[in-house]
């Protein structure tokens, strides 16, 4: 299923022509509307016109969430204000946040990727979407929103949280589609097995789209399981227009990035080089067709790789794999590089843990997982327990080459997020 | 044999918890005949033979607490040097292994009872039902079983 089959299965030839004429458009238009760039080209030596060839994109300088920060509010604005018709911003936990602008085109781009993200995922117009992301300022749930309406399907815009209303709609209204942050799916579904309700029985759902927070494949499977769904995952990034960069299609094996609108690079995150397909970095993006606020070479700061081969769906968009990390949010324990979801890889797949888990760094580099147990396995048992929890702790000291201590913890525990969980606590000071 | 079910609750290793369980029991009006304590790395397991088992098992579990319950025997000591050594004996004759075990004095303290937790309830019953043990199930009185 397609909604723009021509652009969707476009050669590889064609489409690279495309993304040259379109970069050098892009870079044209940068050059002359934003002094930030027109500054750094100068300082770098270049002009549009050195743009000959897709390759010529690493001459580009690279633009970082830092020099967003800086040019807030309307620094990397290419357009005339009276051209902008929507504000997001991403968040500003650090200090400044970041402004996107969209002009209508823009938010109409937007939306047509988004679109095909639903279409090629089986949606049709008679499905039922309920956007459980933040309404606002994000643009998780807006974008979403534009591109459902776009296809045709019913949206509820039910934001997050108020999770018994949440199940009430799905009921009424045989909601059949949700998109949701892999967190608050995990409370859902125990607060429905709480509830008593089954989820095959009870509700229509057929899929849902997770993003927004990185999650592991374990947490997707979990996910199906309960709820009887296709659950794919989703990726975009508020610079880049939010949802709908890059998605997966029915394969569910990585997520083609819509390369008619983005130039994607994978580099190491240290030298900035590129890296072969098939190996890990830093995912890199241009955009291709805005209009309000051209970006080159975005750093993500998103661990991903580019899956080599053509998926069998036929679409020639190359796929991303699902984010393996952050370059954020690495943690560093006794000089050894960790990934939270390496932990939640491994978390997931024990069957006595339950949703919820916390990591937590203490002085000497200390570090304590703390895991809440599945209320339904409790047997009553001290040596059950005790064997849980050197099982969890040698699962990961294998997958993380460090030995943590592991908590136990009852059910209910750790704070339960209707948002982005916060799952690593980092208490160590110098 | 009369079934006796046992309690057990899990906890981390922390003050304030014992209240908190003790209070849903006292609330209850659930009288508690005996109690075990085990812990272990942070967290522990609290196990209880209770008067009332169903409401107690019940409210605890509403309450949100992560509640187990299971078949423990209960065999009655007899108050003299050599007591707890007669049963150990008969125990150890049959090849019965015991995972936990405890004490529950009633009567104060005229009769007590050793609280044994065995991996396989309905193979230990069997094993002892012509031994000379007595056993005790809440709301009876201990009897002698004839043998």
């Amino acid at each position: 299923m397609f909604w723009q089959k021509d652009i969707e299965t476009v050669s590889r030839r064609a489409l690279e022509e495309l993304q040259l004429k379109r970069l050098k458009q892009t870079v044209r238009q940068a050059y002359k509307n934003i002094p930030f760039y027109k500054n750094h080209f100068s300082e770098l030596h270049i002009h549009p016109k050195d743009i000959a060839s897709l390759k010529d994109i690493r001459k580009l300088p690279f633009t970082t969430r830092e020099d967003l920060r800086e040019y807030y509010p309307f620094g990397m604005l290419a357009v005339a204000k009276q051209q902008v018709v929507r504000l997001h911003t991403s968040s500003g936990t650090t200090g400044k946040p970041k402004a996107i602008f969209f002009s209508k085109k823009d938010v109409d781009r937007a939306a047509e990727l988004i679109a095909r993200c639903l279409v090629m995922t089986g949606v049709k117009k008679d499905d039922v979407l309920q956007n459980m992301m933040t309404y606002g300022l994000f643009t998780g749930a807006l974008v979403m929103h534009y591109g459902a309406e776009k296809v045709g399907v019913l949206v509820i815009p039910a934001g997050p949280g108020n999770t018994k209303r949440q199940i009430a709609l799905m009921q009424d209204f045989r909601t059949t589609t949700l998109h949701i942050t892999p967190s608050y799916a995990l409370y859902l579904a125990s607060v429905m097995q709480h509830e008593g309700l089954n989820p095959k029985k009870d509700f229509a759902l057929r899929r849902a789209y997770l993003g927004s927070e990185p999650y592991s494949e374990e947490t997707r499977k979990k996910i199906e399981k309960f709820f009887h769904i296709d659950v794919y995952n989703s990726y975009g990034l508020s610079e880049m227009n939010g949802p709908g960069v890059a998605f997966e299609c029915r394969e569910k094996n990585g997520m083609h990035l819509w390369e008619d609108n983005f130039i994607m690079e994978i580099i190491d995150p240290e030298s900035g080089k590129p890296v072969p397909e098939g190996e890990k970095g830093e995912l890199v993006l241009t955009t291709l067709c805005r209009e309000a606020m051209p970006i080159l070479r975005y750093r993500t700061r998103d661990i991903t790789m580019i899956l080599p081969g053509r998926c069998s769906c036929g679409r020639t968009h190359r796929r991303i794999s699902r984010i393996i990390g952050r370059t954020d949010d690495m943690i560093i324990v006794r000089g050894v590089n960790i990934f939270p979801q390496q932990i939640e890889r491994v978390l997931m797949g024990v069957r006595a843990v339950a949703q919820n888990y916390q990591i937590v760094l203490e002085s000497y580099d200390q570090m304590t997982v703390r895991v809440e147990i599945v209320k339904e396995l409790f047997d009553g048992k001290v040596e059950h327990l005790v064997n849980l929890q050197n099982e969890i702790t040698e699962k990961l000291r294998s997958e993380i080459l460090i030995r943590p201590k592991v908590e136990l913890l009852e059910p209910g525990t750790l704070p339960v997020s209707e948002g982005k969980s916060i799952r690593v606590i980092d208490k160590r000071t110098l | 044999m009369e079934q006796l079910r046992q309690l057990s609750i899990f906890s981390e290793n922390k003050p304030g918890r014992l209240r908190k369980i003790t209070k849903v029991l006292s609330e209850e009006g659930v009288n508690i005949l005996a109690i075990n304590i085990a812990s272990s790395n942070g967290f522990g397991v609290i196990k209880f033979i209770v008067d009332k088992f169903e409401p107690a098992y019940q409210k605890l579990r509403q309450k949100g607490f992560t509640v187990s319950s299971n078949e423990v025997l209960a065999i009655e000591l007899v108050d003299r040097p050599g007591g707890l050594y007669e049963v150990a004996t008969i125990l150890s004759k049959k090849r019965i292994n015991i995972e936990n075990a405890y004490v529950l004095i009633l009567e104060s303290r005229k009769k007590a009872f050793l609280i044994v937790d065995v991996s396989d309830i309905e193979k230990a019953r069997k094993l002892l039902k012509n031994e000379k043990l007595r056993f005790f199930a809440p709301g009876k009185k201990a009897k002698r079983k004839s043998g």
